[in-house]
């Protein structure tokens, strides 16, 4: 199968539904003449003008308020967020208006809008530039998140979210864009709210999401090297996430470890855990582990930076010694 | 003076007595304990939604504030439903779940009152860039009061609506409170229509407790719009007659000041007296008026009173799609 990077998979994802669906517009900072701040906009402006790739001011409210009252009047507008840490700029727009537009208006009107969101940590980048903040948006009912972590799913969630009448936020990695990964040819989905066994075992499940499954993929690794056999599964979505999957699982292995980049304190792994806990606590067999960062902002030198990163090493001795 | 014509004239005192008796009702209610939350009236600014959503078709967008029933009024909805959503009822426009601050009918092209002060300004723009995309003859209309000038939102949206030229009016309700903060202690101007000017944008101030300055300055905001040279602001001053919300202490003013201000700015008075005097309008016409406005506040009341709350069971409907 041919190859591509996360990011010529979304650029993908981007043109197939804008050439379908002539509602859909992209605006946020520097993504018309720059081609985004990651270059994952390259080249959209020649194919549908600057009118459907609209570079911003720098105005976060605006960006969000403007592409909720755009969806209001029938449109299908794609926000990018330049940082997902800009997010916090727009938090009104994002969880007073576009999360609770439908339901407090009972349900009168819908509104069909993506936020890309590119998020992690990438090289020194520091604490307002680096930070994963999906699980503050496990906690606002009315938005879908969605957090791919490989070229494939990129571009078929993209698609999803493009054509889902519910506001969706994308997360996309900042390493990741440039990683190349297995992409089909042609028209398919990635349906939003279905966890991805991506390895199958029978000793413990893993349960991960974006740029942190390569983590739970080396963990695996090292814990097969003493003959552990992990099952590792990718959420893909983490509203809604796929609780059947992960009881499945959990039923099967006995043991669960959830792995994310994001602060571990209030993380999606602890919501999680407690998920498993409430309605699968008699089928384990140890204690359910959660990795994540320090409940610390991300640090900038490079010593403190590496330290604040997982360590499939550690995560794997960690969970071995509950073996 | 433009011509006006009888039907125009009559829609003006329609629309003013129509908000200010629903309101009165609205209040009397709420102190009975009868309507659940909190309410913000309207009253004293009825010329405004009127004055401008005469212009206006089921097309054009209005984001409003959460002193928004007067502009869901003057919009069109239908009032019974606006008065059952004010209950609480399943039978209101939100089926109780938004209430008096989150009050809308998508189907006039009210895009809901906003319970975040300032909340409106985005919407409003956002609407305006949908509008110029789908290249449609309408326009979008972002009501608000004075203290959300201050508010980042509305110079973010001021700005990205100048410079897309967007077909947006940002119509300024200054009632000169902000809360319970008089505005000028926290407004750095005095005409919040002056800040537009650092936004390129052309503005008009009108005397927000006549209907017809407002009509009129509200056309000329319009053909302005329309013509594609961006956005308009047109700031309508007026006074905020009641508290902040029913229930009010109002410590910050006494009641003969605002009885005073009121007896010389009421927009329904000074509409009758004009048409009266100017025998533009008999008695009879605005009596008859009167009279049908109090059949349909009678009739949203029952309609509201006899409706059923919503079920338990309905907390999660109308979450996603």
């Amino acid at each position: 199968m041919r190859q591509i990077t996360f990011s010529q998979a979304t650029l993908e994802a981007m043109a197939e539904e804008m050439r379908k669906d002539e509602n859909i517009f992209v605006m946020g900072e520097d993504i018309a003449r720059q081609g985004g701040i990651f270059g994952q906009f390259k080249g959209l402006p020649a194919e549908f003008g600057f009118d459907k790739v609209m570079d911003t001011p720098i105005s976060e409210t605006a960006i969000i308020g403007a592409c909720i009252g755009a969806a209001l009047a029938g449109m299908r507008p794609v926000a990018d967020m330049h940082y997902a840490d800009f997010m916090g700029v727009a938090m009104d727009e994002l969880f007073n208006q576009m999360a609770k537009i439908r339901y407090m208006f009972g349900g009168q009107t819908t509104v069909p809008m993506v936020v890309r969101a590119p998020d992690g940590m990438s090289s020194c980048a520091a604490a307002q530039h680096s930070q994963s903040i999906e699980s503050w948006f496990m906690n606002i009912p009315g938005v879908i998140v969605v957090t791919p972590s490989n070229a494939a799913d990129a571009k078929g969630l993209l698609k999803s979210a493009l054509r889902d009448d519910n506001p969706v936020i994308y997360f996309e990695n900042k390493i990741l864009y440039k990683e190349k990964g297995e992409v089909p040819e042609g028209e398919y989905l990635v349906p939003i709210g279905k966890a991805n066994v991506a390895r199958e075992g029978t000793d413990i499940t893993i349960i991960s999401y974006s740029i942190a499954m390569k983590k739970a993929f080396e963990t695996a690794d090292i814990l097969e090297k003493q003959g552990i056999h992990a099952e590792v599964i990718d959420l893909r979505t983490l509203v809604p996430y796929d609780k059947e999957a992960i009881l499945q699982s959990v039923k099967k292995t006995h043991r669960l470890a959830i792995i994310h980049e994001a602060v571990k304190q209030g993380g999606v792994g602890s919501e999680i855990a407690a998920f498993v806990a409430e309605n699968a606590l008699e089928y384990l067999d140890a204690p359910i582990m959660r990795f994540g960062a320090p409940f610390t902002p991300v640090p900038f030198s490079p010593p403190l930076e590496k330290a604040y990163r997982l360590d499939s090493e550690k995560i794997a001795k960690e969970i071995q010694a509950k073996f | 003076m433009e011509s006006y014509s009888k039907e125009l004239l009559k829609t003006f005192y329609y629309k003013m007595v129509k908000i200010r008796r629903f309101e009165e009702t609205v209040e009397r209610y709420f102190l009975d304990g009868e309507i659940p939350g909190f309410v913000h009236l309207y009253i004293g600014e009825e010329a405004i939604a009127t004055g401008v959503c005469a212009s206006l078709t089921d097309k054009d967008y209005i984001a409003s504030t959460h002193r928004g029933h007067g502009h869901t009024i003057a919009k069109g909805a239908d009032l019974n439903k606006v008065m059952a959503e004010i209950f609480g009822k399943r039978t209101g426009f939100c089926k109780g779940k938004g209430g008096s601050m989150h009050i809308a009918d998508f189907s006039v092209g009210m895009l809901g009152a906003n319970g975040v002060v300032g909340g409106g300004f985005n919407l409003a723009t956002g609407a305006a860039l949908a509008i110029k995309k789908q290249k449609r003859d309408n326009v979008s209309v972002a009501f608000f009061g004075d203290g959300s000038s201050n508010r980042g939102t509305f110079h973010e949206a001021l700005n990205m609506a100048s410079v897309w030229k967007l077909p947006v009016i940002y119509v300024c309700e200054n009632n000169q409170w902000a809360s319970t903060t008089p505005y000028r202690t926290t407004t750095s101007v005095e005409d919040i229509s002056l800040r537009a000017v650092g936004y390129s944008m052309a503005s008009k101030i009108v005397d927000g407790n006549d209907v017809f300055e407002v009509y009129e300055g509200f056309k000329e905001a319009l053909e302005y719009v329309k013509k594609g040279d961006g956005p308009f602001f047109l700031e309508a001053k007026t006074y905020r007659i009641k508290g902040h919300f029913v229930g009010d202490p109002e410590m910050y003013r006494t009641k003969e000041e605002v009885q005073e201000i009121f007896s010389n700015t009421d927009p329904i008075k000074k509409f009758t007296e004009k048409v009266l005097a100017e025998k533009l309008m008999t008695q009879t016409e605005l009596d008859e008026i009167k009279d049908k406005v109090e059949k349909e506040i009678k009739e949203a009341l029952d309609f509201a009173l006899n409706s059923e709350y919503p079920d338990p069971s309905e907390i999660y409907e109308d979450l996603y799609v």
